[in-house]
């Protein structure tokens, strides 16, 4: 009894709890909300490629379009596959239950995700899935292991393998099958960078209002600071 | 209390220096003024969070109707809404088109001199953008009841002389075919027309004006 | 201070008028001399002495936007995450207020914890402010109820299992324990009955309790007066009018200090608002962007800042005693710790209020007690490990060395007399 114990404690972390963690080197990656091709390029992508299965439920297409500068007809005819207008969420018209059946659990939905992970997981995330024919999907990741998950953009990135030499395990190394993808290295880490930049945006859409804003709310306050501080010393001067 | 309170100056270990009092109430001036401003400022968020949200607009998008099962001397039902608002969208036969033209001393607003009520091009006998189409906000111009729709030419008990048009049951605003209002009733004008534009000959967009399409 | 009736105009003379008619009917003139016309203040009174009007300001602060998010939030269990994130999207400058609110909870704290730190050093707890100070206490226990309502109602994943194991907590009272939680809860699980009780409590009780407590505690400051940081009494020497020699008037020297402290205050708060709502993780945590699921646990769970000194000394208590479990004395050790402060009027035993006077014992334990506090608040953020669980029991029992110990080393140590006089330093 006491063994079995002993064993589970130890093959249930292996199996579970160790699950999100990882050892992977995360490549850097900061987001640029500036860059407004890259954003919209990365609305485009997330359209084609992810919002069959995520949803942004809590954004709307017509704030993202206004916000990226993508004009309404253009946002309506390339990037709103559902029907949908353009006022609507971006929520998607997979059936949750069928879903359920298909992934074992819904797709979750992705709004939040760059602000409850990071921009930096996420992009290495997309980056280091790789060939496991021990997994359902036939692919694993470096960073979240055992994803229940398949491999969304592996036409543009290609076939990516374990790249360990024989005999080593967990050297964190992955190749790519030169020629299996659509894209070459250089162009699937940007396409990778913009997606990510773009969940970055849809994380806090009005981001860049709140800093805009706040460098003036910051100038007023110095401003009124100053004649706070006059006034104070010109009274004070009475206080000995 | 007196200037020399205002400004200071009077406390016990008073400045061998003497008090220069423009200079205080030129700095009690210009933060109070900045402040002021500041006050301003800070308030427009909460001013500015009770217009519609992104939410309201969107259900307040136009809608798109189809007519083509409109037959004359109808109104289109199940009664749809814009805005949250009942739309009533008549069918008029040619018979009332040609009622509507004639003078009417019975109407208080006939040439719909009120500019709010209608856009540009619904200022027309008809108050409408095609003589057999009425599209008008369901809703009395007197305290905004909803009324019904009497649309057959009959004696009816609100009125023995009956043309056709709307009557409001809360109380007892009558308007003609074309949304007009009849004199001596409650309502003081005719009733809304909202933008809307024709997509196509069976299809109607509420919310909207070629302009803004 | 009179002027001749004929020097006046037609307006002094007309709202004189209006004044004493409001006068004979309501007490508008005393009041008002009374709480801020000729409210005399230490005129050495010191950065420390500004917390208490900044705790005002940050009180509106978080009433005001408080009500204007209650008119877009939903407190229901599909709703409620939702409806955040409508806000922060959806309505117009939802965004603002949110930050302002959340990151005005953590600026609360931040004022409060320096206020009572203030009243710590100059002994602000002593005869006659003995009142004022537990008052005081109860102000700081509403404000944590109120936090820790509040932290729910996002509905998030932080919120929902903080809410999960403070609950827990009560669940260590022997007894009752089981049933209580369910009573609090309302439920087996914290679900959206919890979260409507939570709703009421912290946009309707609370705040009324809060509003009521720091009026009550105005009203006993202005009846005993504010202490002075070196422990002199303005009281004693008054001139010929009864004003005293070293107070200030509330205008124009208590005005000037406040607004402009108020202004440097805001560029700060705003600073975090516009530029670091999150603040790395620590005002709005990862988590917490996440929608509340009963199945899963976020990987570190942590209370929010202000409160993990208190958890860290929860999980310092790992030792069984007198037949009693851990988790028992955990509770003990956490309620006490909370609790303690309200005992220091009758803990000082010095002749003595302010820290310059007292001696070095007294100036070593707050020092330690204030270090103590600090890490406390780190080794709760940092996942448990037997290294931080030591250091955790160390600075345990230093923070309580502080309150146990001090009617002993204020008694036995040197203290020099008070200044009679204020100083200007």
């Amino acid at each position: 009894m006491r063994v079995f114990l002993l064993l589970a404690l130890i093959a249930c972390p292996a199996a579970g709890a160790w699950a999100a963690a990882s050892d992977w080197p995360m490549e850097p990656m900061q987001p640029n909300l500036e860059d407004q091709p890259s954003l919209q390029r990365g609305f485009k992508l997330y359209a084609n490629y992810c919002l069959g299965c995520h949803s942004l439920q809590f954004q709307r297409y017509e704030r993202t379009a206004d916000d990226l500068g993508i004009p309404h007809d253009v946002a309506a005819d390339e990037l709103i596959f559902t029907g949908q207008k353009i006022g609507e969420l971006m929520t998607t018209a997979m059936d949750p239950e069928s879903a359920k059946a298909w992934f074992g659990a819904p797709p979750p939905d992705l709004t939040m995700v760059s602000r409850v992970r990071s921009p930096e997981w996420t992009y290495n995330y997309l980056k280091t899935f790789y060939l496991d024919e021990s997994r359902p999907f036939g692919v694993n990741n470096k960073v979240f292991e055992n994803v229940g998950m398949p491999h969304a953009l592996i036409d543009l990135q290609g076939v990516q393998r374990d790249a360990c030499p024989p005999g080593v395990e967990d050297c964190n190394q992955l190749a790519i099958d030169s020629g299996s993808g659509l894209l070459t290295a250089e162009q699937y880490d940007q396409a990778v960078f913009d997606l990510v930049n773009f969940l970055h945006y849809v994380g806090e859409p009005s981001r860049r209002d709140r800093e805009r804003l706040g460098i003036y709310v910051l100038g007023f306050l110095a401003f009124l600071g100053i004649f706070t501080y006059l006034l104070n010393r010109e009274f004070w001067k009475d206080v000995h | 209390m007196s200037t020399e309170t205002a400004v200071g100056g009077e406390t016990a270990s008073t400045a061998p220096n003497p008090v220069n009092r423009e200079r205080r109430y030129f700095l009690i001036g210009a933060t109070a003024t900045v402040g002021g401003i500041g006050a301003v400022g800070a308030a427009i968020p909460f001013v500015q969070s009770w217009m519609p949200s992104a939410k309201a607009r969107a259900a307040g998008a136009p809608v798109t109707l189809d007519i083509g099962k409109l037959r004359p001397g109808e109104m289109l039902g199940p009664i749809p809404a814009w805005r949250g608002k009942p739309v009533f969208v008549v069918r008029r036969s040619d018979e009332a088109v040609a009622h509507l033209e004639q003078a009417n001393s019975n109407l208080a607003d006939p040439d719909s001199n009120n500019s709010e009520m209608q856009p540009e091009y619904a200022r027309n006998a008809w108050r409408s953008r095609r003589p057999e189409i009425g599209i008008y906000l369901g809703l009395c111009t007197h305290l905004g009841c909803s009324p019904k729709f009497y649309g057959a030419v009959q004696p009816e008990s609100f009125d023995a002389n009956w043309q056709g048009g709307f009557f409001c049951p809360c109380h007892g605003s009558r308007f003609d075919l074309a949304g007009r209002v009849v004199k001596a009733v409650p309502a003081p004008d005719n009733l809304e027309v909202p933008p809307h534009r024709f997509a196509s000959e069976n299809t109607v967009v509420i919310g909207e004006d070629e302009e803004a399409a | 201070m009179e002027q001749t009736p004929q020097a006046k105009g037609t307006i002094p003379r007309l709202w004189g008028e209006l004044v004493d008619w409001f006068d004979d009917r309501f007490p508008a003139t005393e009041t008002w001399n009374y709480h801020l016309a000729k409210y005399y203040a230490p005129k050495n009174h010191n950065f420390w002495y500004l917390m208490g009007w900044l705790a005002m300001v940050i009180l509106a602060n978080q009433l005001i936007t408080g009500i204007w998010l209650t008119m877009s939030y939903v407190p229901s269990d599909e709703g409620a995450f939702a409806s955040v994130e409508y806000i922060m999207r959806d309505v117009e400058f939802g965004w603002l207020l949110r930050y302002l609110h959340s990151t005005g909870a953590s600026a609360f704290f931040v004022i409060v914890y320096f206020h009572m730190f203030r009243g710590l050093m100059y002994g602000s707890y002593r005869k006659p402010r003995e009142l004022l100070w537990l008052i005081g206490m109860a102000i700081y226990l509403a404000l944590m109820a109120e936090g820790f309502f509040g932290y729910l109602l996002p509905w998030g994943n932080m919120s929902y299992w903080a809410a999960q194991v403070i609950i827990s907590l009560f669940g260590a009272i022997p007894y009752i324990g089981p049933d209580l939680m369910e009573w609090i809860r309302g439920d087996f699980l914290v679900s959206e009955i919890t979260l409507n009780r939570f709703f009421a409590l912290h946009v309707v009780a609370l705040p009324l309790v809060l509003v009521g407590l720091v009026f009550v505690h105005l009203v006993a400051l202005h009846h005993v007066g504010s202490t002075a940081p070196d422990g002199a009494d303005i009281k004693k020497h008054k001139d010929a009018t009864g004003k005293p020699l070293d107070g200030i008037p509330f205008w124009p020297y208590t005005v000037t200090h406040d607004v402009h402290a108020t202004v440097v205050f805001l560029f700060i708060f705003c600073a975090a608002v516009f530029f670091a709502p999150e603040m790395g993780g620590y005002f709005l945590e990862r988590p917490n962007f996440e929608m509340a699921n009963p199945l899963k646990t976020p990987e570190h769970i942590v209370p929010v800042w202000y409160y993990t000194p208190f958890y860290a000394m929860l999980r310092a208590a790992t030792y069984p005693l007198f037949g009693m479990p851990a988790k028992f004395w955990g509770l003990v050790v956490m309620g006490g710790a909370i609790i303690i402060p309200a005992l220091l009027p009758w803990l000082d035993r010095s002749p003595v209020a302010s820290i310059r006077s007292k001696g070095l014992a007294s100036k070593w334990m707050l020092g330690l007690f204030v270090v103590s506090f600090v890490i406390l608040g780190y080794l709760g953020i940092t996942p448990p490990s037997p290294v931080a669980t030591a250091a955790a029991q160390v600075f345990t029992v230093l923070y309580f060395a502080y309150f146990v110990l001090m009617p002993w080393y204020t008694r036995v140590e040197k203290t020099k007399p008070p200044p009679d006089r204020v100083t200007m330093r």
